[in-house]
């Protein structure tokens, strides 16, 4: 039997990198917040640098519930679906902020109006047939304020390339005008990602180094950045990389205001005759309990969000909450990640060390930072280099056709080259279109027997386009650099991805999104949602930062609007 | 999930071999003898480094006399140094099978089987009477998948067995020495590994520099929770802080 728990005036479902910026300005307004996770927390002492249990076996990411729920994926509705056997993500207090590359840039203003910049600029014939985008219902402008509220209040490491219209060449001199620098200078180059940013130079590019939501120097009384080269799936041993369960969470606990529930499996979010959100349904060790709410937050991960929802029916409605225009778990992308290029120099590199966030990105082939008027493609895509290397990985590495994959001639290949090769991470513009989509797998369930999310999703043409075309620019740069040989990697399918857009999009228009521009339901006036799953474009560049500003702002808005949407 | 191993070993029953494992590891000293009950286990014909330290966890003794002779083709003993069997590549697969890798056990036992049989029918005796140039063109047969219509009973495609072995020794070689491989970091010399810092100076990440080796595992320091290495990853929660 259920147990009824007290009631709390915002419970928060999921404590990751939006849930759990989402509970300081919450519980510092003064409401009751409970935040329901289903993972446990997880200190520097679980942060081994090791490479087999973080990169091999997945551990921290892959122990968790959602390891249990993986998507099913297909990429048109006429194909078969296939199943992977892990996760991307993970559970835990602060969620997937534990162990990723904390690279925490703002989205490109271009971003919140690609129809109307694409329009204006090249016509509408230049928007890709069957993509379902739309502009943001806010701009660039109206999201600063909270993009510098998270890096100065979580820790962000940059340099600004836009102060209020003044470019500076040290930062992205593409990014939108910012109001100040960020508040620590960033992470520090190695011997090779100068060389990369020399070359780039060479090249007539503008260089610079990427921002991070890790410490490089002293923050909040923790500590600097070590560069120990387990940052990657392994945590940090130090607490230097600023995700919420070091900053925002522990914040929040202290106003006496929010209490973090561990171990929380939520099965359902029920409504109150008026079609109100009521109460949030959870497990734990098989006890089920009933936390009422005056609002929730849905804040899990894109495909729980929307499973959550789709799962949620009740006679208010049937086809799941917020669900009553079809457009939970449309407009779905996940981001083109894949298609990295890489190169064999003819020296070593000395990359034994450091992180992915420790790297050079260029920007100029990035959204519209370039003329797209004899292109056909729209969008861009972020080149980044970085200086990370581990034994397995090193041993894994391709021979470029030069050798076999093992016996004596690949021993002497490796021995000779394994600190020379390096592989880039080439983010790309993705578009959401007609065709992709999550929804409810029809036979593969979770092991409570509840469906689990299916992907139906592709890359379209534009999508290809801009991966060939940011290869040859990846290429170029190796080259430049003194690379001897380059190999492009495959786009990829659209799996489960680490970069999910999309689901319970941000808009205007009810009747094609699910949520409104503050990030509450279109239809489920006390029920908001956080997360990459309200983001309609993906950029060319990493979403937390901008899920973060967009959480801290939904939060905001509950704040000030208490009476009207809590009450 | 309890392993067999952590079980004897909290029976004392292994203690001389495992003991032996860790004075080795924590000292990065020289090799230490193997004990005589695992050296009287082996056929006259193995190789001489390819003795297990501590009994068999998940193989049998013909398995891993199979696979050791396998893995010794993979990453051969030569002119540029020892390579996995030596590295303890078989000891760490064994290991595993009985704990982390437990799902794999099967696989191994059918492909083993399977790569034997083909020895048989295709080279025309076992495999490790093979001589290494008839090994190596087996193994070509594994890994391509031109083995597998054989009839020798590879579970699937052959490929897929030789990639999982692969896979597994490349671990067992250049992985943490926690993990009962790369012994005297076999691993990381070949490759050049400078070794797991927990801090990283400017100077250690500079063009034409080679940072001092580091020779430890990362449990060597009081810093890390041993627990979570041996964690099941099916297991839906990490565990409860102290």
């Amino acid at each position: 039997m259920a147990t009824q728990l007290n009631g709390a005036d915002v419970v928060i479902v999921g404590l990751g990198a939006a849930g759990g910026i989402a509970a300081l300005p919450l519980a510092e307004a003064g409401l009751d917040v409970v935040g329901l996770e289903a993972g446990t927390r997880l200190t520097r002492r679980d942060f081994a640098p090791d490479e087999i249990r973080n990169n091999v076996r997945d551990w921290p990411q892959a122990v968790q519930k959602t390891n249990q729920e993986v998507p099913t994926q297909r990429p048109n509705a006429g194909a078969p679906t296939t199943r992977a056997s892990s996760h991307p993500m993970m559970n835990g207090v602060g969620g997937t902020t534990l162990h990723y590359w904390a690279q925490s840039w703002r989205l490109n203003p271009w971003d919140f109006k690609v129809v109307n910049e694409t329009v204006r600029r090249y016509g509408r014939s230049r928007l890709p047939a069957g993509t379902t985008i739309e502009d943001w219902p806010l701009d660039y402008e109206e999201l600063e304020p909270y993009y510098d509220k998270v890096e100065w209040e979580t820790g962000v490491a940059g340099r600004a390339g836009n102060i209020k219209g003044a470019l500076s060449p040290a930062g992205n001199v593409f990014e939108g005008p910012r109001q100040r620098d960020y508040p620590m200078p960033p992470l520090r180059g190695t011997g090779f990602t100068d060389l990369m940013a020399a070359a780039a130079r060479s090249l007539g590019w503008q260089p610079f180094a990427g921002p991070a939501q890790i410490n490089s120097r002293s923050f909040q009384e923790r500590s600097a950045c070590l560069y120990h080269g387990f940052c990657n799936r392994g945590g940090c041993h130090v607490d230097a990389k600023n995700g919420t369960a070091v900053t925002t969470i522990p914040r929040a606990e202290q106003t006496g205001r929010f209490r973090v529930v561990t171990r929380a499996h939520v099965t359902a979010i029920d409504v109150d005759a008026r079609g109100r959100v009521a109460a949030v349904r959870y497990l734990t060790d098989g006890q089920e309990f009933v936390q009422p709410a005056r609002a929730v937050l849905l804040a899990a991960y894109t495909y729980e969000n929307v499973r959550l929802l789709l799962l949620s029916k009740s006679r208010a409605f049937p086809s799941g909450l917020s669900n009553k225009h079809s457009q939970v778990g449309r407009h779905y992308l996940s981001h083109a990640q894949g298609g990295g290029v890489t190169a064999l120099f003819p020296f070593n590199l000395n990359t034994w060390y450091g992180l992915p966030a420790q790297g050079t990105a260029v920007d100029d082939f990035a959204d519209d930072n370039f003329d797209h008027g004899s292109l056909d493609f729209i969008g861009g895509g972020n080149l980044w280099v970085y200086s990370e290397r581990r034994p397995i990985g090193a041993a894994n590495m391709t021979t470029f056709g030069r050798a076999p994959n093992w016996g004596s001639a690949w021993k002497a290949f490796v021995k000779e080259n394994a600190d020379r090769v390096n592989t880039s991470y080439l983010q790309k513009t993705t578009l959401p279109y007609e065709s992709n989509y999550l929804d409810l797998d029809p036979e593969a369930k979770d092991p409570l027997g509840f469906p689990v999310i299916r992907i139906t999703a592709d890359y379209q043409e534009n999508e290809r386009r801009i991966n060939t075309y940011i290869q040859d620019r990846m290429e170029q740069w190796y080259r430049a650099a003194g690379a001897i040989a380059v190999q492009r990697n495959p786009l990829g399918t659209m799996g489960p991805s680490t970069h999910t857009y999309g689901g319970t999009r941000m808009g205007d228009n009810p009747e094609t999104n699910v949520v409104n521009r503050w990030g509450f339901s279109h239809e489920v006036p006390n029920l908001g949602v956080l997360g990459g799953s309200v983001m309609g474009t993906s950029g060319a560049r990493n979403p937390t930062l901008t899920l973060q500003a967009l959480a801290w702002r939904t939060a905001d808005h509950l704040v000030k609007n208490w009476k009207s949407i809590g009450e | 999930m309890i392993s067999r191993r952590a079980l004897l070993k909290a029976a004392g029953a292994v203690a001389a071999g495992a003991a032996g494992a860790e004075v080795t590891r924590a000292e990065g000293i020289a090799d230490t003898p193997a004990p005589a009950s695992a050296a009287a286990d082996r056929p006259a014909h193995d190789h001489d480094q390819a003795s297990p330290r501590e009994p068999l966890e998940a193989l049998t003794a013909e398995e891993a006399a199979l696979l050791t002779a396998i893995v010794a083709r993979l990453i051969p003993a030569d002119l540029n140094g020892p390579g996995a069997v030596e590295a303890g590549a078989v000891a760490y697969i064994d290991r595993a099978l009985a704990g982390s890798l437990a799902s794999s056990r099967e696989a191994y036992r059918r492909g083993l089987a399977a790569v034997e049989r083909y020895a048989r029918s295709s080279r025309g005796g076992s495999f490790r009477e093979l001589t290494p140039v008839d090994q190596d063109s087996l193994l070509i047969d594994v890994e391509t998948g031109a083995a597998t219509g054989s009839g020798a009973g590879f579970d699937g495609s052959s490929a897929a067995f030789f990639a999982l072995v692969r896979a597994h020794t490349w671990q067992g070689t250049f992985g943490d020495p926690h993990y009962g491989g790369n012994r005297e970091y076999i691993g990381w010399n070949l490759v050049g590994y400078p070794g797991v810092r927990t801090a990283v100076t400017a100077d250690d990440q500079r063009l034409g520099v080679v940072p001092a080796p580091l020779r430890r595992s990362a449990y060597d320091t009081d810093m890390f929770t041993k627990a979570t290495a041996r964690v099941d990853p099916r297991d839906p929660h990490h565990g409860d802080p102290a």
